[in-house]
């Protein structure tokens, strides 16, 4: 089932992604062509093949939870656009 | 024309014929000439290198202890986080990040007294297979500027081809290293997953993503990998495996090593030129004493649409930190969060890039998790059993690395599915997380090809034994691009 306008601007909206209308026609063909593409997946069977989780059958590694020095606080900030007292400032969130 | 590679330099230095500082003002000097056609850098740090390469010619003056390549320049893919260094990963997300850290690969090259000379271009997040999805521009392959370096580390192979550094750091999560090293006629190197840290290297598609290198020879590659890899304990997937030295075997004789060929990879898009170098590339390896054998594959043709998946699903979860707030681009004059979020996402990505989000998005939403993300981890454990299959009959797998020589800038950009397929032979390693690696075989039309070459997890030592072993008695490696064989010397 090709992709509708409307499912595209789902998607964009879960992506948090916006377009305007010139835009949204061109996504809609490519991603309908990418979807087309990976769904040849869909028609083999693999019923009894376990997913992979991991490239070399590692499980995750865990660290003692001991304190370690950090990156400085107002080094990383600098990276900020808005900030106030350490803080990051956004939009306000609640009227 | 002599062609400089990591290891003459080395010894260039060793001998007191050069230092570390004019070998880094020639290299800055190269940039400078070829940035106009090539465009391979996206920032040049030219007061760090000349400070970290006079801090090398007093190492060596004084005597201290200096690894194998103290004091020679290479250039970073610009994935690595650099501490002070601007690092955009090709976007206008991160057009002004400048990280507070360094990646662990670049803090292990510079602790072995590497010279940083810049960062290199690439397409925007590592997304694409021609360079051409980069926020700067497009990179032009020294052998041809209207055609593609390849991608995604177009940068980092244009650089080396071009003679501008004698090796590079390049990233690779379905032939971002070794399809650029085909195309620009170099060798490029993925290693095991895990066998090199992805600390400070800007995720992708983390399952898939591992670093690696873009050098003229496999001694070189050698040499860069006995720095750059290691246990890690900053990277949670990092392989906590012994050390050990993957330039001490390269000489060993490749009597007895068994190769397989795969019919798979003699697939229709394959140009005859290719499959031509490939079949005398084999002939030159039974010469040498291997032997050459067919291995099946039969799940491979489902790599492509597995990548598809798999790679987008980890990118729009990996990309979605990309929120205008803490660091990257934020929109101006927002009226609340949710409009920051996609003002910012959506002027900061270009369209490859929100492609593979939507992509992701889309597969692991509701309702079809099962129908796609599901099913791609399982033909990836039938694309993985096959390998190991095969590696029970032969010592590593050889084939072409890329359908075709170089492609024309512009070519492909209509069709994102036609980009992917040039791809094809090299996304296999990635989902089953072997080291594999391309050397050059040839041209066709006067372009380079490459081949490629896949090993069993950990083999990278036989790999690259391999390798020497085809270029100590073949010349393809030390081709250099007319225009631009000036550059060097």
């Amino acid at each position: 089932m090709p992709l509708s306008q409307a499912d595209v601007r789902h998607i964009a909206t879960l992506s948090r992604l916006e377009f305007d209308q010139d835009q949204l026609a061109d996504f809609q063909g490519k991603l309908d062509r990418i979807i087309t593409f990976v769904d040849q997946l869909t028609a083999v069977d693999m019923g009894g093949v376990e997913p992979m989780a991991h490239p070399l059958d590692l499980t995750q590694r865990l660290r003692a939870d001991e304190p370690d020095s950090a990156i400085d606080r107002d080094r990383i900030q600098e990276n900020a656009r808005e900030t106030t007292d350490g803080y990051y400032r956004v939009p306000k969130v609640i009227e | 024309m002599q062609t400089v590679d990591l290891a003459s330099q080395a010894e260039q230095l060793a001998a007191g014929e050069t230092t570390s500082v004019d070998l880094t003002e020639r290299s800055l000097a190269a940039i400078d000439a070829l940035q106009p056609t090539l465009n391979a850098f996206i920032t040049v740090d030219r007061d760090g290198a000349l400070t970290a390469a006079a801090a090398a010619d007093q190492r060596r003056a004084a005597g201290q202890p200096l690894s194998s390549l103290d004091g020679v320049p290479i250039a970073h893919k610009d994935i690595f986080c650099t501490a002070g260094v601007k690092t955009t990963c090709g976007s206008r997300m991160l057009e002004s990040f400048v990280p507070p850290y360094n990646a662990t690969v670049v803090e292990r090259l510079a602790a072995a007294g590497l010279v940083m000379v810049g960062k290199t271009n690439m397409d925007e997040f590592a997304m694409g297979s021609s360079n051409e999805t980069s926020f700067y521009g497009n990179v032009g392959n020294p052998w041809d500027t209207t055609r593609s370096p390849g991608g995604s580390s177009g940068g980092s192979a244009a650089a080396v081809a071009a003679g501008i550094v004698a090796g590079a750091t390049g990233t690779d999560t379905g032939g971002s290293i070794r399809q650029p090293a085909a195309l620009c006629g170099i060798t490029g190197f993925k290693p095991t997953y895990g066998r090199a840290s992805r600390y400070g290297m800007i995720a992708f598609a983390s399952s898939l993503d591992q670093a690696g290198t873009l050098t003229r020879t496999a001694k070189d590659a050698a040499l860069l990998l006995d720095h750059l890899c290691g246990f890690d304990p900053k990277d949670s997937t990092s392989l906590d495996v012994a050390a050990e030295s993957f330039s001490a075997t390269l000489d060993k004789p490749l009597t007895g090593l068994r190769i397989g060929v795969a019919e798979a990879f003699y697939d229709d898009g394959l140009a005859p030129g290719c499959r031509d170098a490939l079949e005398q590339a084999l002939d030159q390896y039974r010469s040498l004493g291997a032997s050459v054998a067919s291995v099946e594959l039969p799940h491979l043709y489902l790599s492509v649409p597995t990548y598809y998946v798999v790679a987008p699903a980890e990118c729009s979860s990996n990309l979605s930190r990309f929120d205008g707030i803490r660091f990257g681009h934020r929109a101006d004059d927002c009226n609340d969060l949710t409009e920051l979020y996609t003002r910012s996402r959506s002027e900061g990505f270009g369209d490859e890039v929100k492609r593979r989000i939507m992509t992701g998005t889309y597969v692991l939403s509701s309702g079809y998790y099962d129908a796609y993300y599901l099913k791609a981890q399982r033909a990836r454990q039938l694309i993985s059993g096959d390998f190991a299959a095969a590696f029970e009959q032969v010592d590593l797998i050889a084939g072409p690395t890329a359908p075709t020589p170089a492609f024309g800038l512009g070519d492909k950009v209509d069709d994102p599915v036609t980009m992917y397929l040039n791809d094809i032979y090299t996304i296999g390693a990635n989902l089953a997380g072997l080291p594999a690696m391309s050397l050059p075989m040839g041209t066709v039309d006067g372009l380079p090809v490459g081949m490629q070459l896949i090993g069993p997890a950990l083999s990278e030592a036989r790999l690259l034994n391999a390798a020497h072993g085809y270029q100590s008695v073949t010349e393809w490696h030390r081709a250099t691009p007319n225009v631009f064989s000036g550059a060097e010397s």
